[in-house]
């Protein structure tokens, strides 16, 4: 065991994909010799030569598209997209061809080709470096979409979502990259949990809040909060946002009749949305009161002065725990 | 270069005008590293009416945004500024397109053209609220005709086309103008604003500034040839010019400028230059950049030039460097100081302007948002990560 941080810990998992399969290829822009805005590919192009991790010019577009390419010939692309706002050049690309080739070609071709996305706000970025795009994506079938919470996760699930057959889109926390925690190096990622499984991270009895990628964090200091006021939260990360693992979140809701979703992503749309639906549907007669929702606002991002005003903090995941269990909250006396 | 503009006596602009320096490196240039002043037969023209007075303006303009650049890097490194893309070794470029624009014509610039934004009669304290994480955007662009500067790399060619699209019909007698880097010349975009620029005939100039890196990656990752010859297979006449050197610089956007406005339709302009700083304040050149190569360009400063031709011409003066200088500094210090002062913007700020009318779907997550934070005694409280209850 050794203590890494979120971005080492990325880099170890990219370091034994490239060791273990010679197909894999990186592609992105500054991934060589600066080792990517935030040093996650660092020293391995060095260690794996140009040809293994390709600096591309400066062409989101062009990027997944040969990706694509290189995927038809029988490779592995993982490629870096630098921040969550510029992965937009590139939406045809993935939701276009990436996503529908396998099925397009019933199942000929395969599109092995994983997007690593930093995304998310609470770094002091200027526009565009600090979005959620994941519902633009889960909303396109035939992607895979996970997002990782823990050091251990993004080794383990990094390597996972390269073996796997399907293209994923892996979205990294970027305000997390610097957290530290413990990553087993030893551990076989087949033999892992499956990144499209949800974990459950706490025992809870009171009510059930789903969170992932960077605001598992945030629920887990809101559910040890919350313990000492007596309310017992079980915290689940989602960990794959597409296909949405609705196993453990059904039992848990059995359990508390209580569910509360965090994400940073404005709330329209978005996949606490589509939690709340699904949660809903299957366990309507196990719920308390209707589920919450606590999440960024329906607006562009904001400026960085302000971004701890759109991003959810403890208090507003404890103020939707409180609506949930019908406790004074801050919409107390409001109808609707 | 490659042109086929008939200059002034419809003379054909030799191939390779300028100072041929090694092959494949000819650009443009009236002024020689040295301060040396040196003629040529076409572009002599553009820039004949520059007096030793306007010179002499020049050169404090591009010593005031260095002091600026100087002055913000300041800022950040002290906690007033979030991050901040200096422009320290392309003073000329910016300064050269920004002096040969009129009021009516069109700017669409990248992050980095603060000195084209200082040419446009940007406030000081507009130039830093971006960068400050005050705002969006820094200014309305109709109050300077510029627009606020883009960050996803080479999207403002296409909105300067559009524009100069909407110029041409409208009979107008403008241009747009639209700066971008070397890496962006390798976005889709920039081709697509290409395409329908050389189509329509629309009176753009695509101002390029070769810095040579984008980020870590060198320029000869982005294009196998010059950048100005891969205009030519889009049909758009092109201008390499020494970035470094204003006149040059001057002389090619007057050119372009002049071309569009009679209805000579787009040109391409690659000025070669050098970012002598970092990326932003958040890069770390010494990664991936040799020391000996800024060194090389070091010797090649755009001030530095400028100040030896007005050496010769026993211009330099004591009194005009202090002159310079005491408004370097005075711009400086109004630039800090307004830095400094500027208000906070305040929590439902970030509801404003999502859309140009209220709807009802958003006044309900402000109503919330303002009742959640009105629940704390102390409304900052209720917002850091750690939690206030
Ligand atoms: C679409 C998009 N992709 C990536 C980025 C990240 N990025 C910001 S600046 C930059 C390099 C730009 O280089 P260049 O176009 O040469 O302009 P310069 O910064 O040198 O002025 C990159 C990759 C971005 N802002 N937008």
């Amino acid at each position: 065991m050794t203590q890494l941080t979120f971005a080492r810990a990325i880099n170890a998992g990219l370091r034994k994909s490239l060791e273990n399969d010679s197909k894999v290829v990186l592609l992105g822009e500054d991934i060589g010799t600066l080792g990517g805005v935030f040093r996650v590919t660092d020293g391995l192009q060095k260690d794996f030569g140009t040809h293994r991790v390709v600096d591309t010019p400066l062409a989101e577009s062009a990027i997944v598209g040969t990706a694509v390419g290189l995927a038809y010939r029988g490779y592995r692309p993982v490629v870096e997209i630098q921040f969550d706002g510029f992965i937009y050049p590139a939406f045809d690309q993935i939701v276009s061809q990436v996503a529908k080739l396998h099925y397009r070609t019933r199942g000929a071709v395969k599109m092995p080709i994983t997007i690593r996305v930093p995304f998310g706000g609470g770094i002091g970025s200027p526009e565009h470096h600090s979005e959620s795009p994941e519902a633009y994506f889960t909303h396109t079938s035939g992607l895979r979409v996970v997002t990782v919470a823990n050091p251990q996760d993004a080794y383990t699930v990094i390597q996972q979502a390269i073996s796997c057959d399907d293209p994923v889109l892996y979205f990294e926390p970027k305000r997390r990259y610097h957290d530290k925690g413990e990553v087993d190096e030893s551990v076989d990622p087949a033999m892992a949990l499956p990144m499209d499984k949800a974990r459950v991270l706490t025992d809870g009895a009171d009510v059930t809040l789903v969170a992932y990628g960077p605001l598992v964090k945030t629920a887990l200091d809101a559910a040890s909060a919350a313990a000492d006021e007596g309310i017992s939260i079980e915290v689940i990360d989602l960990r794959s946002l597409a296909p949405v693992d609705y196993e453990p979140v059904v039992a848990s809701v059995r359990k508390t009749g209580r569910l509360v979703v965090t994400h940073e992503a404005g709330q329209s749309g978005g996949l606490g949305a589509e939690v709340a639906a699904s949660i809903t549907e299957r366990c309507f007669y196990h719920l308390e009161a209707a589920p919450v929702r606590v999440t960024g606002f329906d607006i562009p991002y904001p400026y960085s002065k302000l971004e701890m005003h759109h991003l959810p903090g403890l208090d507003r995941i404890l103020d939707g725990v409180d609506r949930a269990l019908g406790r004074p909250n801050s919409l107390s006396g409001l109808e609707g | 270069m490659s042109t086929d503009e008939t200059g002034p006596g419809g003379a054909q602009t030799p191939e390779s005008a300028g100072n041929p320096g090694s092959p494949g490196q000819e650009f443009l240039q009236l002024i020689t590293p040295a301060g040396e002043r040196i003629s040529h037969p076409e572009f002599d023209f553009w820039v004949r009416d520059i007096t030793d007075e306007q010179l002499c303006s020049l050169f404090e303009d591009m010593t005031v945004i260095r002091r600026i650049d100087v002055e913000a890097t300041a800022l950040q490194r002290q906690g007033e500024l979030a991050l901040w893309p200096p422009l320290l070794g392309q003073e000329a470029a910016q300064i050269g397109s920004g002096r040969s624009l009129r009021a009516d014509d069109f700017v669409f610039s990248s992050y980095r053209e603060n000195g084209v934004a200082y040419c446009r009669g940007v406030d000081l304290t507009d130039l830093l609220r971006v960068w400050r994480g005050n705002a969006s955007g820094g200014w309305d662009p109709y109050s300077i005709n510029m627009a606020t500067p883009q960050i996803i790399i080479g999207a403002q060619t296409l909105h300067a086309t559009g524009y100069a699209m909407g110029i041409q019909n409208d009979g107008a007698d403008a241009a747009a103008i639209t700066y971008f880097g070397d890496g962006a010349t390798s976005e889709g975009d920039v081709s697509e604003a290409m395409v329908f620029a050389a189509s329509f005939q629309v009176p753009v100039v695509f101002f390029c500034t070769n810095n040579h890196w984008a980020i870590s990656e060198p320029v000869r990752l982005q294009s196998h040839i010059q950048l100005a010859d891969r205009a030519t297979g889009f049909g758009i006449p092109s201008l390499r010019v020494d970035g470094n050197d204003v006149l040059a610089v001057m002389a090619a956007t007057r050119l372009a400028l002049d071309r569009a406005r009679r209805g000579g339709g787009p040109t391409f302009i690659e000025a070669v230059s050098y970012r002598m700083g970092p990326h932003t304040t958040a890069d770390d050149p010494t990664r991936y950049r040799d020391a000996n190569e800024l060194e090389d360009w070091a010797a090649k400063d755009p001030i530095s030039r400028l100040a030896g031709l007005l050496d010769r011409k026993g211009l330099l003066t004591a009194e005009l460097q202090q002159q310079v200088k005491d408004k370097a500094d005075a711009v400086a210090a109004e630039m800090r100081r307004g830095c400094t002062t500027m208000p906070d913007p305040q929590p439902m700020d970030i509801f404003k302007h999502v859309y140009s009318a209220p709807n009802s779907w958003l006044e309900r997550q402000q109503d919330h948002y303002a009742r959640y934070l009105a629940s704390f005694g102390d409304p900052a409280g209720a917002v850091s990560e750690e939690g206030a209850r």
